[in-house]
């Protein structure tokens, strides 16, 4: 990646994680840890000219889609949506609350931007594959990304979704698997181990990447090479760090649901400044 | 008595049908004519006969497997794509099991999928409880955006398909296994939230849908014969449902019957009582699946030791009756 476009992905992804913070503060509940697990892959989606999108134009036919699948993640979501240009950065300050178009999980019919209501893990995945041979159907070219959390794994749906997505030879989908090996009630391997998940992916015919989901070089090779495989679907296993960037939230189950204090959301801010 | 305005849609033709095989056909005749369908299936075309559609229309037509679930948002994903998709499996597993992708990747986003279900009721018969959707009436009524389908023979079946195309959002349409007789013909147009008075009389009001309006219309000619009149409504539209008609004769009887294969709870006799005591209290008997899980036998036996055939249906009249 030219340094250039690396340090114009760094801003925005310090610019969504700034946002991703405020937002949780001003909405007092929400989910932070598994927001900022996945900011460096949304600042890579949305801001390095990889997605075929509008902003102007939110439900153009031919665009790309994006299923965010671990829908408790929306702050970054909405944040990347926002910066994008989606809508005003001012709404938000109303996420979760009444009457906002911000829902405290995706709702498709109230955030544009946003390709698929959910929040009920496990589902996303299946509609993404709707959605893959939807465009296959119409010989239409457009990418279909879905994001899935590691503990959103442990739901069946995801496998019925994953053998299908093969069984039709996707290769116009990508999932991202953001692996921070944390989840509501601890470590993933400890509630339920999905190890080994690449090979769990791979078993069940999908290509298979794994790289580092902060390194914005290793973020744009895997898309890279995903674009480029044939015949099956991609999964882009992301080792990430849940609370990434916030130090005092990094590793720590507790800030998968909570949202920071008014201090607390200055000493993260502080830290992403740093 | 048969209504005027009835008698010249009822069907003169004395043939059996049952409402799936309506549904496989008529499925393969709308996707000639319109090209955004798509059907979706779960290992068991042959049996909700979306097999026809699939063998003319091979690239439109996707079998997903024993999983119900994924189905169910898959053909979410479809919907956003601008796709028509049609998910059929049994009633089952379109309710119980995909409950949740039902309501959260195609209810709350309003999307246009068709979820057409077969084998419902306890007359799937011997295949037992495991395989008799007897709540899945409740469960799609009480899932907000989905309107509730359930269509008396096979011209209902298709007439109801054809409207449910015109619908831009999620429909369930609830299909049986079992052939049944054909109560309309061609001549017959089914309108969403309007119900049929397939008799008319004074005596008492009885409100039938799918499977069991055949019933209910021997029920209402063995009445006749004794000299009691009713109102028989044939009540497709489950979801929204005819409140005027149900209203107005609740008024004029003071009794009415409800009729479904179906737990009583939660399905079309629950749909009938939430309307009538908000606007025209009456006395209500729910006959159907009275809150048991079904058992092995013939469909026949069935409806008769869960009573709602037709010597049921006639007693009940006759017992509570002035």
């Amino acid at each position: 990646m030219e340094e250039e476009m690396k340090k114009k992905l760094q801003q925005s992804a310090k610019a969504i994680r700034v946002d991703i913070i405020d937002m949780l503060c001003e909405a007092g509940s929400g989910h932070p840890g598994g927001a900022l697990s996945m900011t460096d892959v949304f600042a890579y989606l949305y801001f390095s000219g990889i997605l075929n999108i509008d902003p102007r134009d939110p439900g153009k036919k031919d665009r790309d889609r994006v299923v965010l699948s671990k829908g408790h993640a929306c702050p970054v979501l909405y944040a990347a949506l926002a910066e994008k240009g989606y809508f005003e950065k001012s709404h938000l300050k109303t996420l979760r609350k009444f009457g906002s178009i911000l829902q405290g999980h995706p709702d498709m019919n109230k955030t544009p931007g946003v390709d698929m209501s959910t929040g009920s893990l496990g589902q996303g995945l299946s509609c993404a594959v709707g959605m893959a041979l939807g465009a296959k159907l119409d010989k239409q070219s457009l990418k279909v990304f879905a994001v899935v959390g590691d503990g959103e794994c442990e739901e069946g749906q995801i496998w019925e979704a994953a053998m299908a997505a093969a069984h039709y030879k996707l290769d116009n989908l990508t999932v991202f698997v953001d692996k921070n090996g944390l989840q509501i009630d601890g470590f993933t391997r400890d509630i339920m181990n999905s190890e080994p998940l690449a090979d769990k992916w791979k078993a069940f015919g999908w290509e298979v990447i794994e790289i580092d989901g902060h390194d914005l070089d290793q973020i744009e090779q895997a898309v890279k090479k995903a674009m480029d495989t044939r015949d099956k679907p991609a999964a882009i296993v992301a080792n990430t760090v849940k609370g990434k960037g916030v130090d005092f939230m990094e590793g720590l189950c507790e800030w998968h649901g909570q949202a920071p204090s008014e201090e607390q959301k200055a000493k993260a801010i502080e830290c992403l400044n740093r | 008595m048969i209504p005027d305005n009835i008698k010249n849609i009822l069907s003169t033709e004395d043939k059996k049908i049952a409402t799936r095989a309506a549904y496989g056909k008529k499925l393969a005749e709308l996707g000639e004519e319109n090209e955004d369908i798509v059907v979706l299936d779960c290992d068991l075309s042959k049996s909700t006969k979306t097999n026809i559609f699939g063998s003319k229309f091979p690239h439109r037509f996707f079998n997903f497997g024993i999983a119900e679930s994924n189905m169910m948002s898959a053909a979410a994903g479809l919907a956003t794509m601008g796709k028509i998709p049609f998910a059929s499996t049994f009633g089952v597993f379109a309710s119980k099991r995909a409950a949740d992708q039902v309501s959260i990747s195609v209810a709350y986003p309003r999307l246009n999928v068709k979820i057409c279900a077969t084998h419902t009721g306890i007359t799937v018969g011997e295949d037992g409880a495991t395989h008799q959707a007897i709540e899945d009436v409740a469960i799609m009524r009480s899932i907000p955006n989905i309107k509730v389908l359930s269509p008396a023979d096979a011209t209902e079946t298709e007439k109801v398909l054809e409207q449910v195309l015109n619908i831009d959002g999620p429909c369930y349409v609830r299909l049986c296994r079992g052939s049944a007789p054909v109560i309309f013909s061609d001549e017959y147009q089914f309108e969403l939230g309007k119900g049929v008075k397939l008799f008319e009389g004074d005596a008492a009001t009885i409100v039938a849908a799918g499977f069991t309006t055949h019933i209910a219309m021997d029920a209402a000619r063995k009445l006749e014969q004794e000299g009691i009149e009713v109102d028989l409504i044939n009540m497709a539209s489950i979801k929204p449902i005819d409140q005027q008609l149900l209203m107005d004769s609740a008024r004029k009887t003071g009794l009415v019957i409800t009729v479904e294969d179906h737990n009583v709870i939660g399905g079309l006799g629950s749909a009938v009582c939430e309307v009538l005591s908000q606007g025209q209290p009456a006395r209500v008997i729910r006959l159907g699946v009275q809150d048991k899980f079904g058992a092995s036998g013939t469909p026949q036996e069935l409806i008769e030791a869960y009573g709602f055939d037709a010597d049921s249906i006639v007693k009940t009249v006759k017992e509570n009756i002035g």
